[in-house]
């Protein structure tokens, strides 16, 4: 049993990249968690696709025994965290569950978005926060002007701050002893009716569904009843432990402590996040202040290629969901490709990370369409219907247009930090997706502008073309900020003049012609010639606001053929068919499956 | 039963680089083991595909005018022999148009041929060498000349739609060729076949075929000299004065059986595809091992059969008559066509359908490829 006064909750916080994995590496080394045979970088980076991406996408949990050099051994629970703003929901769970915070600053990178938005999150927890430069061991590193960064631009005192390199083990026993010395120990009584904050859950192939918990008033142990006080259903804890990294089991865990338990809990729907856990009998009765439910933004639809892959794909989908709650999805079915799924995600990195390990975890080809936001739309009265409001996640259920009232789209809060040399570029680029400019300072030969943008026009490609015109130099933070009315319009597809669902878009009225040329003119040259010509158009209801026509084929023939070569002549004819097999039918044209894949990766130039 | 007979000649002086036949090149052929081969292989045909006259013969390669005017003859006495010929039977040979040799022609012609078929290929100089003729433009000329003299009909080959060839000049050649006085002419467009030298210089970048509406172009041009000429087209590719078509070939298209002997020869009788040894060297081990030169025969099932009519029958201007090939596979008309797709393609001037016939039209001839995988069902096709 550890005196409360020897346990320290940290998170450690950072911009992406800026070495927050790295440094809990040599944190976990130095206090003898892992062997040196056992250790590899960026060691709590578990997932494939975080060790191949080099980035953190779940939060990750330790306990360290550390012996200060005041002779006291403390329990120190460490919180790694992502820096990506797509899993900022992340990094509010483990700030919830801590006392304090260390804040990871590249000392050549300096301040960024994401230093930002997560330091103030952690102020607003009231949070002690031990400032660390990292990376000093760069050529780059100016430490003496991210010190006065950090205390200009976030307003902390850093005239303390640590000097580290996680990299090469420079500063780590300071980094601890600031730790014991500067983050305050946690309080609970350890006497009181049990009250557990539910951190995290997540399945794991042999302990079945496992609870990240931080005990904030009593004591858990093994083999208590226990009730989810909003889920409402109860459970018997079955074991109780701490990750050093490695499972150690434990008897209990007190109040002030962070660790997890296993309630022979089969899905992790039941173990919701943000949930407090007490004893069926002598239960506390007021519930801790739960999290705020995070909402996805970006949506997109996701098709096998093969059609009958699409039980697999609800199998897998089902699966990774099984770790990653944050993500939802509903059946859909299109004509263009078949049956599938319309989901939601917190951002499109977070899409990107799905859909990627949707086809290597799972080994299933893909498509994706194009990602689109939710709508809100009012509808006047009908003949057969009342006048209502709708939630739109996916254009092809756009509604008749003169029942249309009002369309309504997010819009968020764009903060982009910034080298002064591109500035131009990226406020030409706010711009032109129909930004509104609300601030721009300069810090240090560095530039925040603050936008106000429609996030249609962010999901398309606002991101990737930000990262090539800065050279991956501008950071990029947003938040929501509500529905904003626009004038938004369905723009369709047609291809021998039948509309193409899965290639139609909500896009604004002034920039609906660009994008339909854009997308008429990639079809173009994705679809294969015909027998006859093709009209491509894209149509706003009945007005056609762009065309483009392929030519009919005119040559497609084996000029000689005899005897012998009949074999040879049928199986190229079974190797056609085959070929249009794969291909869907739209009026006449068949369209290959790469076309579709192809032309709804448009944003991506 | 068979009533054609193809007999495949494999020995060429050099391989043409656009050419996929199986040919080869040898130092020395022995002669008399070939005749002895090629007659046990035919007499094995005739056991199993006798019965009934020849209409045709048709010698290929390979350069069969390089064979010995006595190995023809030999051949020509077996087979008789064996089937017995029609009066009118077409015995056709190919010859390459050399001088040396159009010196046997006569010789062929006394021992039965009375076809020639010239590769003639071009008569541009440049446009030969390109195509690795080993025979210049005079030389060809004088060679159908002779040819002329001494075969009752005579046709020719020639190639188009080479890198770079423009209007002017391929009408100008066609013109000229016309002007020839044969009855028959068949004018393929150059196609790169995979797996020869042409294939890889395309690949290499050192080949640029000519771009598909280019070559279009002169298809149309083709097929409007030529009719305006008396010889339209009776196939894609073969042109011909009414009544002067090659009966050997339109026994392949019109999906009648035939019986193929000499290495890699393929034949279709008696429902049964049959594929013999393709290198020389292996043909004449498998005839002194097993009496004939076959590799595989392959029963084929009603859907084979009719895919492989229509594909055929398809290529000739009279198209194929459903309600024949209904009645020969047992598959009723809906399932030997696609007629949905059949009455669209109708509707565009591509196709044509007038009671049981359904066939391609002119414009259509073009892109035929591409209008078998529309009108062909899947079922027919599927492996
Ligand atoms: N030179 C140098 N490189 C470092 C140091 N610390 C980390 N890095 C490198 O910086 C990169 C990012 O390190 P991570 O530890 O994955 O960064 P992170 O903050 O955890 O990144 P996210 O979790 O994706 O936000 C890796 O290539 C590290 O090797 C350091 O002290 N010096
Ligand atoms: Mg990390």
């Amino acid at each position: 049993m550890t005196d409360l006064s020897l346990i320290r909750n940290f998170s450690i916080i950072a911009h992406i990249d800026h070495g927050k994995s790295t440094l809990a590496d040599r944190l976990i080394q130095f206090t003898g968690g892992l062997t040196d045979r056992e250790m590899s970088e960026q060691v709590l980076d578990n997932m494939d696709i975080e060790r191949e991406r080099g980035i953190t996408i779940k939060a990750q949990t330790v306990r360290l025994n550390y012996t200060a050099k005041n002779g006291e051994t403390y329990q120190l629970n460490l919180m790694d965290t992502p820096g990506h703003v797509d899993f900022a929901y992340e990094v509010s769970r483990s700030l919830a569950a801590c006392e304090g915070a260390i804040l990871v600053v590249d000392a050549a990178q300096g301040v960024e978005a994401q230093t930002l938005a997560n330091v103030y999150q952690s102020i607003e927890h009231d949070h002690e926060i031990v400032p660390i430069i990292n990376k000093i061991d760069l050529p780059a590193a100016e430490p003496e002007k991210v010190k006065a960064e950090i205390e200009d631009i976030i307003g902390i005192d850093a005239s303390e701050a640590v000097l580290t390199s996680a990299k090469s083990g420079i500063g780590i026993e300071e980094v601890l002893e600031a730790v014991v010395a500067r983050i305050p120990p946690p309080e609970g009584d350890r006497s009181a009716p049990l009250k557990a904050m539910l951190v995290d859950s997540w399945y794991d192939p042999y302990l079945g569904v496992v609870i990240l918990v931080r005990v904030v008033a009593g004591t858990l142990t093994k083999g208590l009843h226990v009730k989810f006080m909003q889920g409402g259903t109860e459970h018997l804890v079955d074991r109780v432990g701490c990750m050093n990294p490695k499972i150690e089991q434990l008897s209990q865990l007190q109040a002030g402590e962070i660790g997890f338990i296993t309630a022979q809990i089969k899905e992790v729907e039941q173990a919701r996040v943000g949930d407090t856990i007490t004893t069926v009998k002598n239960g506390a009765d007021k519930a801790l202040p739960g999290y705020k439910e995070v909402q996805p933004v970006v949506f997109c639809g996701l098709f096998p290629v093969d059609a009958a892959d699409f039980e697999k794909l609800r199998e897998s989908i089902g699966k990774l969901r099984l770790n990653d709650a944050s993500f939802s999805f509903e059946m859909e079915s299109s004509a263009a490709l078949g049956f599938g799924f319309r989901a939601g995600f917190l951002g499109l990195l977070h899409l990107e990370i799905i859909q990627e390990r949707l086809t290597r975890e799972y080994d299933l080809d893909l498509i994706t369409t194009a990602p689109s936001v939710v709508y809100r739309i009012q509808l006047g009265k009908s003949k057969t219907d009342d006048a209502r409001e709708i939630e739109l996640h996916n254009p092809s259920d756009y509604p008749d247009p003169n029942r249309i009232e009002m369309i309504e789209e997010p819009w968020i809060k764009a903060t982009i930090y910034t080298p002064d040399e591109y500035l131009g570029a990226i406020l030409k680029l706010c711009q032109d997706r129909r930004g509104i400019q609300i601030d721009l300072t300069y810090v240090g030969g560095r530039a925040q502008v603050t936008y106000e943008l429609p996030l249609n026009e962010v999901v398309f490609d606002f991101y990737d073309r930000l990262k090539s015109i800065s050279r991956g130099y501008a950071s990029f933070d947003y938040e929501q900020i509500g529905l904003r009315e626009g004038d938004l319009v369905k723009m369709s597809i047609l291809v021998n003049n039948e509309p193409v669902d899965a290639l139609s878009m909500i896009v604004h009225r002034d920039v609906a012609e660009a994008r339909g040329r854009g997308m008429c003119e990639r079809l173009k040259d994705l679809i294969p010639r015909h027998l006859f010509k093709i009209p491509i158009q894209a149509a706003i209801g009945g007005k056609v606001i762009a065309r483009e026509t392929i030519s009919a084929m005119r040559k497609d023939v084996t000029a000689k053929c005899y005897g012998g070569d009949i074999s040879r002549k049928k199986k190229l004819l079974e190797k056609q068919k085959k070929g249009k097999a794969k291909m869907r039918e739209y009026g006449n044209v068949s369209i290959p499956q790469e076309a579709f894949i192809a032309a709804l990766r448009m944003g991506e130039e | 039963m068979a009533r054609a007979l193809y007999i495949h000649w494999p020995f060429c002086l050099k391989k043409c680089p656009y050419c996929d036949f199986n040919s080869h090149v040898r130092a020395d052929v022995e002669v008399a083991r070939w005749q002895s081969g090629l007659i046990a292989d035919m007499r094995r045909e005739a056991e199993v595909a006798g019965g009934e006259t020849l209409q045709s013969i048709f010698f290929g390669g390979g350069t069969p005018s390089l064979m010995p005017p006595s190995l023809v003859s030999a051949l020509l006495h077996e087979a008789e022999s064996l089937w017995g010929f029609d009066e009118n039977v077409e015995i056709t040979l190919e010859a390459n148009p050399s001088s040396v040799e159009a010196s046997r022609f006569a010789d062929l012609a006394s021992a039965g041929v009375n076809r020639a078929s010239l590769g003639l290929q071009s008569f541009d100089d440049g446009a030969l060498q390109m195509l690795g003729r080993l025979h210049s433009a005079q030389e060809g000329l004088a060679a159908l000349g002779v040819a002329q003299d001494h075969f009752d009909r005579v046709s020719f080959d020639l190639i188009y739609a080479m890198p770079g060839q423009g209007e002017a000049d391929w009408s100008a050649m066609l013109d000229r060729a016309l002007g020839m006085g044969t009855d028959h002419l068949s004018l393929y467009q150059l196609t790169i076949e995979p797996g020869t030298r042409f294939a890889t210089d395309v690949r290499r970048g050192a080949l640029r075929p000519l771009d598909d509406d280019s070559a279009a172009d002169l298809f149309a041009i083709t097929r409007e000299l030529t009719d305006a000429a008396g010889l339209p087209a009776y196939e894609i590719s073969n042109h011909a004065r009414p009544g002067q078509e090659s009966r050997h070939n339109l026994t392949y298209w019109r999906y009648r059986d035939y019986c193929g002997i000499g290495p890699g020869a393929h034949g279709r009788r008696g429902g049964a595809a049959t594929l013999r040894h393709k290198k020389p060297e292996n043909w004449l081990a498998s005839i002194d091992r097993q009496g004939d030169g076959l590799s595989e025969v392959r029963p084929q099932n009603a859907r084979e059969q009719a895919s492989e009519a229509l594909l055929m029958g398809l290529r000739l201007a009279e198209g194929v008559d459903l309600a024949a090939l209904s009645r020969r596979t047992g598959i009723e008309r809906g399932g030997l066509v696609e007629d949905g797709r059949l009455a669209f393609f109708c509707e565009m001037g591509l196709a044509w359908s007038a009671g049981d016939r359904i066939g391609i039209t002119p414009s259509g001839m073009p892109v035929l490829d591409g209008l078998l995988a529309e009108i062909v069902p899947s079922e027919l096709v599927a492996a």
